[in-house]
């Protein structure tokens, strides 16, 4: 095997490994709130020995040993001879811990030493503390052992590989020929599965093979030559001469029913080998392939580019001359137009990954932390299963692992407060995703106290974030948290209070093109909830003219769009423009004079020009951006001006329409801030200072 | 047959020289390293970029891609000329700081392929004014007529990116 395709393997064990720890931990955490027992247990007890197995393998002598002792030790939880008590389960989760970084460490070798010896201490520990626990036996030798030993003279079996098992790479003659290595072979082909001459596939195999196999080798042996076939064929392997399975067998395949009943495809439920290869999301989610992230990007460039072209076409189909119609160009391109679109809803699926990839790891936050404050906190997630692209996934887990903080730390109220406010002495959070009018809503609730208004108003005065005097809305005061440098935390605990935070996470969701709004009743708890886009690749825009450009407008965004009437807009010298809309004062910004475009080709009369107020907000920001003209909307994919160039401050990227011109996407943001405009109170008060 | 070629293009002292674009900037040749050039284009509308210095015209789609266009004369203040069906657009693939980008430079018209020996390098002198002469890789002759080769690795960057970045972010400020 050349360096290469080892190399390959080896990362596809690391990634096995990280998803295997996954699986203990959220195991584990089941187990911690009375999951049942069985299935949960043996899933960990799977997963750590495939760990085991793999750094066995790969020579990680340090996790395979590490491993070894925790497996040991949910053998005995397996077995019933240990409890699976809070005690146990910690320590196992910490176990998981320690594999994770050691898991982090597997390339440089250098281990925490201390920590894993720390560990495995307590682990031993915890084996030698349980009376009935006989870790060498039971880790060496989860098979039955008796049967071993008394069928030595021999072996029958059965090998009845599945017809796709060639697709694998995989071939019997090797297979049975490692067999003769073992010991003098007598083998009988079953041909009736062998199928007529037309209907032969030469990539399946029809043959099936029963062997005797005569030699002092052990069960383990032989399952070993099988090792990589399991799951793609029926094997059975019995000892000869020995009709009567002795009683110790029986017992052994009793204490494992669940396992042998949910293995369908392989009778042999050999537990030492029914690991994860099987078990992994390939199994559950009906085959799955790693690709990476840059060939998906790939693609989408291509499709992004196939749709241009496909646009371009169906405008030359418009235009053409009616003599072309007859050959069908209208109707085929119109399939074009139809499949263009398919594929590019395909590939965009690609990106998608259920939220349940970051929502997996609260259920363990929230367990820490509440036992870190001493609350009684329970965790409500729903629509894991809702789809978001993978770029907004990986960036929106910090800001919502914020929120959680947030609501166990300052939302919940500890158990005799709520008990006395007549609540039940455990708090719940709910965290829910799913999809709202084209985009992915996030909410983050608690049934805690709610935001204290006196108090957020009180600590925004004390810090000059507002003025003495300022009166706010109820509405308004919620946003205040979301300013930096804020925090009403009186102490600075481990959990929050260190003032970076509902900024950042306001700030961290804006730059992938969401927003975060607050609602909060006092005594019921809070709402935070996250309105994203459905990818980071495509944006629905509004798509503008001013002058001789076309920009796009993020839809998210407007508000509304109004005619100006010029008796409602007020110039008031050396600054920008207001338009009074409704009682307030809007400020009205010019896209081309923002940004500096040169007006070089003014197309229509100047009362033609900029007579239209597209209201947008930003934030906290509402502002008004004045344009000649609406056109159309559009979705429209999102391509990086820094690829080639450099980042443009003012805009989000570019965008190629369907005649081929690039087009601006506008950041509002950015214009605000390229205009001078402030308009939140945070500059309002710097810029009194 | 193809082998042979690939040779030409790749090494100067197999025989053939390097190959080289050449085209006419205010009545000047200059060349450009075929390996270097993408494609070559027709002028169209650009798309214009804000608060940009005005050398750089805009953006246009290529294939797809965002590219920027650059308008030589402007750049090396050569006069402005009027664009029109001769006017096209080089463009080149260079590799800058991390990786490669594509770039349009504006030029008056392209004539042809040269392949140019390295034998007929010549310093570059020191010009004043016009085009530094470290965009320059030297001087070409093909037949009796001078053509000025650019590097095209430092004209994108130092002369063209390198310009736009020093840029001030926040405009209004």
């Amino acid at each position: 095997m050349s360096g290469d395709s080892l190399d390959e393997i080896r990362k596809i064990f690391e990634e096995e490994c990280i998803e295997g720890l996954d699986t203990m931990e959220a195991g584990l955490l089941n187990l911690g709130e009375g999951g049942s027992g069985g299935d949960v247990v043996n899933d960990i007890f799977r997963a750590a020995h495939s760990i085991k197995g793999g750094s066995a393998t790969f020579g990680y002598k340090k996790i395979a040993d590490f491993t070894h002792l925790m497996e040991t030790l949910l053998d005995l939880v397996r077995n019933g001879r240990k409890a699976a008590s809070p005690p146990v389960i910690e320590l196992l989760l910490g176990c998981v811990d320690c594999l994770r970084e050691m898991m982090g460490a597997i390339h440089s070798g250098e281990y925490d030493e201390a920590r894993i010896a720390e560990f495995m201490q307590m682990l031993q520990a915890e084996l030698l503390g349980d009376d009935d626990a006989q870790p060498q036996v039971v880790t060496a030798l989860p098979e039955p052992v008796a049967a071993e030993n008394a069928a030595a003279q021999g072996w029958r079996i059965v090998f009845r590989p599945h017809e796709e098992m060639l697709r694998s790479g995989n071939q019997p003659l090797h297979i049975l020929r490692a067999l003769t290595e073992l010991g003098e072979c007598v083998t009988r082909s079953d041909v009736s599965r062998l199928p007529s001459f037309e209907s032969f596939d030469p990539e399946s195999i029809y043959l099936s093979w029963e062997i005797e196999l005569k030699g002092a080798c052990s069960i383990e042996q032989v399952r070993e030559v099988f090792d990589w076939v399991e799951g793609e064929c029926e094997l059975s392997i019995e000892p000869v001469g020995a009709p009567e399975p002795p009683a110790a067998v029986i017992a052994a395949v009793a204490a494992a029913p669940e396992r042998r009943g949910s293995d369908r495809r392989a009778p042999v439920a050999d537990d030492r080998r029914d690991i994860d290869r099987r078990k992994k999301p390939a199994a559950k989610e009906a085959g799955s392939i790693r690709v990476g992230i840059d060939k998906v990007d790939n693609l989408m460039n291509l499709v992004g580019e196939l749709v241009i072209t496909q646009a371009m076409l169906s405008q030359f189909g418009r235009e053409s001359p009616e003599g072309l119609d007859h050959m069908g160009l209208r109707d085929t391109l119109e399939q074009l137009s139809r499949n263009t679109r398919e594929l590019q809803e395909a590939v965009m699926q690609v990106r998608m990954l259920p939220v349940s990839v970051t929502f997996s790891r609260f259920p363990r936050l929230v367990h820490d932390l509440s036992t870190k404050l001493g609350k009684k906190i329970e965790l409500e997630i729903s629509g894991e299963q809702t789809e978001l692209d993978k770029t907004v996934l990986e960036k929106i887990g910090d800001p919502l692992v914020h929120l959680i903080r947030n609501s166990l730390d300052h939302g919940i109220e500890d158990e005799a407060t709520r008990i006395a406010a007549g609540k039940t002495p455990h708090g719940t959070i709910f965290v829910s995703a799913s999809h709202e009018s084209g985009n992915i809503v996030i909410r983050v609730a608690d049934d805690g106290a709610g935001l204290n208004s006196e108090k957020i108003l009180r600590k925004a005065r004390e810090r000059g974030l507002i003025g003495e005097d300022e009166e706010l809305g109820r509405q308004q005061v919620n946003d205040l948290i979301f300013m930096p440098g804020f925090s009403t935390a009186d102490v600075v605990s481990d959990v929050s209070g260190r003032g970076v935070g509902m900024d950042v996470v306001r700030s961290n969701i804006q730059e992938i093109g969401g927003r975060v709004d607050v609602t909060s009743t006092p005594g019921e708890g809070s709402v935070f909830q996250i309105t994203l886009p459905l990818t980071l690749a495509i944006l629905d825009g509004q798509l503008v003219r001013v002058g001789s450009q076309v920009y796009v407008v993020p839809l998210l965004s407007i508000i509304e769009t109004v005619l100006v009437d010029r008796e409602r807009l007020n110039l008031i010298t050396g600054q920008s423009p207001v338009y009074r809309l409704r009682g307030e004062a809007v400020p009205v910004l010019s896209i081309s004079r923002v940004l500096r475009v040169r007006e070089d080709v003014i197309e229509g009369a100047a009362a033609e020009r900029e007579r239209l107020l597209v209201i947008v907000e930003s934030g906290r920001d509402i502002v008004g951006l004045a344009v000649d003209e609406l056109l159309e909307q559009h979705q429209v994919v999102i391509k990086s001006l820094e690829n080639n160039f450099t980042q443009v401050p003012g805009t989000l990227g570019a965008t190629i329409l369907g005649d081929g011109t690039v087009s601006l996407i506008v950041d509002i943001a950015g214009l605000v801030r390229l205009s001078g405009l402030r308009t939140d109170l945070g500059s309002a008060a710097s810029a009194a200072a | 047959m193809a082998q042979v070629q690939h040779g030409a293009l790749d090494d100067p002292l197999a025989g053939g020289g390097t190959q080289y674009l050449t085209f006419i900037l205010n009545g000047e040749h200059y060349g450009i390293e075929i390996l270097k050039v993408q494609g070559v284009q027709g002028w169209q509308r650009v798309t214009q970029i804000p608060n940009m210095p005005p050398f750089l015209l805009g953006v246009i789609n290529m294939r797809g891609d965002v590219v920027p266009i650059v308008d030589l004369r402007m750049r090396f203040a050569l006069g402005s000329a009027e664009f029109n069906e001769h006017t096209v657009v080089v463009i080149v693939r260079v590799e800058c700081h991390d990786h490669p980008r594509t770039v349009g430079l504006v030029v008056d018209a392209v004539s042809e392929v040269h392949t140019i020996h390295s034998v007929d390098f010549r310093k570059t002198p020191d010009m004043s004014g016009g085009i530094g002469s470290e965009y320059l890789k030297g001087l070409g002759m093909v037949g009796d007529r001078m053509v000025i080769l650019f590097e095209v690795e430092k004209l994108v960057n130092s002369g063209v990116l390198a310009q736009v970045s020093q840029l001030p972010r926040d405009a209004a400020a």
